[in-house]
């Protein structure tokens, strides 16, 4: 080791010196605390043993002025003196000594001195070395993280999150919290929102969310519905995940179109629908979480809830009710509850509960792994067109094509021909900037002929709360007995000059609109519809549409051209 | 105060093994710094400074003591009380026996030197 004397004596300097080198440690040697002090600073030694008494600077004010120096750095400072007072021992100790070594020296005393001292040292070094590390590590870990969730966010990315209808609270590091919140509109209008709650936090949490990203983004842009979804984000999870690890999740589909929304809730926090005429329903988790239970036994039965405009839903992560005030309480669900009951009309669910929130718990800033959405039905709805986010595949397919395909039986009723049909449709290149065109046709000619002509429902039902129930009670049921029908698409598609045309012809088995002479009302009211709404939607698309058959054939013509130069599709 | 040996011959012995070839200069630099400390004491008590008699008479008991010279070291150990009591009445009969003490003790040094 490297060692500093300083003493005013030649002859103690001497013997210490020459007592410390025979043990082996290289000794610098200085005769007054100034001295010292200077060559503290040039050499850095390991330790300092000092006369307290010394002239120009006593050994007092040196050890203040090189325990200054040292600052985080342990440098002891052994103070050599004959024997004095208790209080000027108590002195030195008090200026920054660490010990003292009394003349005459002894040579076993200051050996055993020096190896406890060197001991120390390098107790004290390890531990400087791991908080070294460990800082190190800590800010790599961090830009990993800041890393990680670029990447992130370009799979995961927020969706139609900023949509004017939703309002959201998710931490920026929620990822690695195990928080997950998605949003995308649907091809043909309606919004899917996915909130999910990874088990574990860190790198874990943040891994099993990349999946389910793509899980959902992939296939909602493609058209598929709410329990595809889930089915598909369930088995991946479940191959994926090791035992223990799983995603509490809720997805939520609204349809402003058809006032309905379905909601999907396993292991979260009870869920609301908040509604304009002051009811309050709460959607509690009715399934075990994502990746638990293998495929056969999973169940995507939704929640169906009657919804008009200017309800709201309410979705959280437990991190909201858990949030914790500066006594631990917890906030609680039954606070949740209160909160929304009592709303005054023109409250925003949102704001109410993040300011009772904020008031509870006294702090500005919520918690990190507390996630909350809520969507406004019916505002912001509509047919929107999700080609700009679709990604161009860099395969090109052909533009002359045709093709029948026909769902029959009980693929009726647990099969949706929809995705495949829009993914065949986006094999065209320049077809794939309609893409929320071309689903919304096919889903309103499919809808039509499936409900109206396979089933023979009437949408007249859906006007009351009662008969909107009973409507979706006789789908099910009729739905059980689809034996001998068929829905039928008969597509073609002819390429023209930066153009083209796709015709649409859709077919049921159903008896059309002719021979329902025996049920009158349900005709009246089917023919109303389709003239109504569904038609209306599909000539506003559609360049013709015509009725054929006995009105259990539906055919329509779509032309589409690329964009002039420089203009996008919006 | 007799019995107190004028020389520790065990401990010059120790100190002779440790320091070796180096022992003579020992012996000379300890008796060049103790003239110097005896002047500096003789200096503090005739201009009355009894602070800087007791610290001058601090370091040469610490030295005496160091080199294994405990008579002289327990004279100036009395010095040093003297000089932080404050009375220097007593200090100039004390320094005469410290002077004498010393050039005994440099004497017979010399001869253990041999």
């Amino acid at each position: 080791m490297n060692l500093l004397i300083a003493e005013d004596s030649h002859g103690d300097r001497m013997i210490l010196a020459t007592l410390l080198r025979r043990l082996g440690h290289q000794v610098y040697e200085a005769s007054d605390g100034l001295e010292a002090v200077a060559m503290f600073v040039k050499l850095e030694p390991d330790i300092v043993l000092m006369d307290a008494l010394m002239p120009t600077m006593s050994g007092m004010d040196a050890a203040r002025r090189i325990k200054a120096l040292a600052g985080t750095r342990f440098v002891p400072v052994i103070f050599i003196t004959s024997l004095a007072s208790e209080r000027e021992q108590a002195r030195c100790l008090e200026a920054g000594g660490d010990d003292f070594l009394l003349k005459p020296y002894s040579r076993v005393i200051l050996e055993a001195k020096i190896s406890a001292y060197s001991r120390m040292l390098n107790l004290h070094r390890s531990v400087m070395q791991q908080r070294d590390q460990i800082r190190t590590q800590n800010e790599q870990m961090l830009s990993e993280q800041r890393l990680a969730r670029r990447v992130f966010d370009n799979v995961a990315h927020t969706g139609c999150l900023d949509a004017s209808n939703i309002r959201y609270h998710a931490s920026p590091l929620s990822i690695f919290n195990g928080d997950v919140l998605f949003a995308a509109e649907r091809p043909g209008g309606g919004t899917l929102i996915f909130m999910g709650d990874f088990t574990g936090h860190g790198l874990p949490a943040a891994i099993g969310a990349m999946p389910v990203a793509e899980v959902f983004y992939g296939m909602a842009a493609k058209g598929f519905g709410a329990a595809d979804l889930l089915t598909e984000i369930n088995q991946k999870l479940r191959n994926i995940l090791p035992v223990g690890m799983f995603c509490c999740g809720a997805l939520f589909e609204a349809d402003g179109k058809q006032g309905s929304i379905r909601v999907w809730n396993g292991g979260l926090p009870d869920g609301w629908l908040v509604r304009a005429n002051g009811e309050r329903v709460a959607i509690p988790s009715m399934h075990l979480p994502l990746g638990v239970q293998p495929p056969e036994r999973f169940d995507v039965t939704m929640e169906l809830f009657p919804a008009a405009t200017g309800d709201y839903v309410v979705l959280m992560t437990d991190g909201f009710p858990e949030s914790c005030d500066a006594q631990g309480e917890r906030f609680g669900e039954d606070s949740v509850r209160q909160v929304l009951e009592g709303l005054d009309a023109g409250d925003h669910p949102f704001d109410a509960l993040m300011a009772r929130l904020q008031a509870f718990t006294g702090h500005p800033d919520p918690a990190d792994d507390m996630t909350l959405c809520c969507l406004e039905v019916g505002i912001g709805g509509g047919v929107t067109d999700v080609a700009e986010s679709t990604p161009e595949s860099a395969l090109s397919g052909s533009g002359s094509w045709h093709c029948v395909y026909e769902v029959r039986d009980r693929a009726l009723a647990d099969f949706n021909p929809l995705p495949l049909l829009l993914h065949i449709c986006m094999e065209v290149p320049g077809l794939r900037r309609k893409s929320g065109d071309v689903y919304t046709i096919l889903s309103e000619l499919y809808s039509n002929a499936l409900e109206h002509g396979v089933l023979k429902l009437s949408s007249e039902w859906k006007k009351t709360a009662e008969g909107f129930s009973l409507y979706y009670e006789e789908r099910m049921r009729r739905l059980s007995d689809t034996q001998g029908h068929y829905v039928r698409f008969t597509l073609d598609h002819e390429p023209r000059v930066e153009a083209g045309r796709l015709r649409i012809r859709c077919e049921d088995s159903g008896q059309g609109f002719e021979r329902q002479e025996n049920t009158m009302g349900a005709r009246a009211a089917s023919v109303h519809e389709y003239a109504g709404r569904g038609m209306g939607i599909l000539k506003r698309l559609a360049k013709e549409v015509s009725i054929c058959g006995s009105g259990n054939c539906i055919e329509i013509v779509y032309d589409w051209e690329f964009p002039a130069q420089g203009a996008t599709s919006q | 105060m007799n019995d107190i040996p004028r020389l520790d011959e065990e401990a010059l012995a120790e100190l002779q093994d440790v320091m070796e070839d180096e022992f003579g200069v020992l012996i000379e630099t300890y008796l060049a710094d103790s003239r110097t400390r005896i002047s500096g004491l003789k200096e503090a008590a005739d201009t009355g400074d009894a602070e800087r008699l007791r610290k001058a008479a601090h370091s040469l008991k610490g030295s005496c003591i160091n080199i294994g010279v405990p008579k002289l070291g327990n004279l100036c150990f009395e010095l040093e009380v003297l000089g932080s009591e404050g009375r220097l009445e007593g200090a100039e009969r004390l320094l005469t026996a410290v002077e004498q003490e010393f050039e005994e003790v440099a004497r017979e040094l010399e001869n253990f030197n041999q």
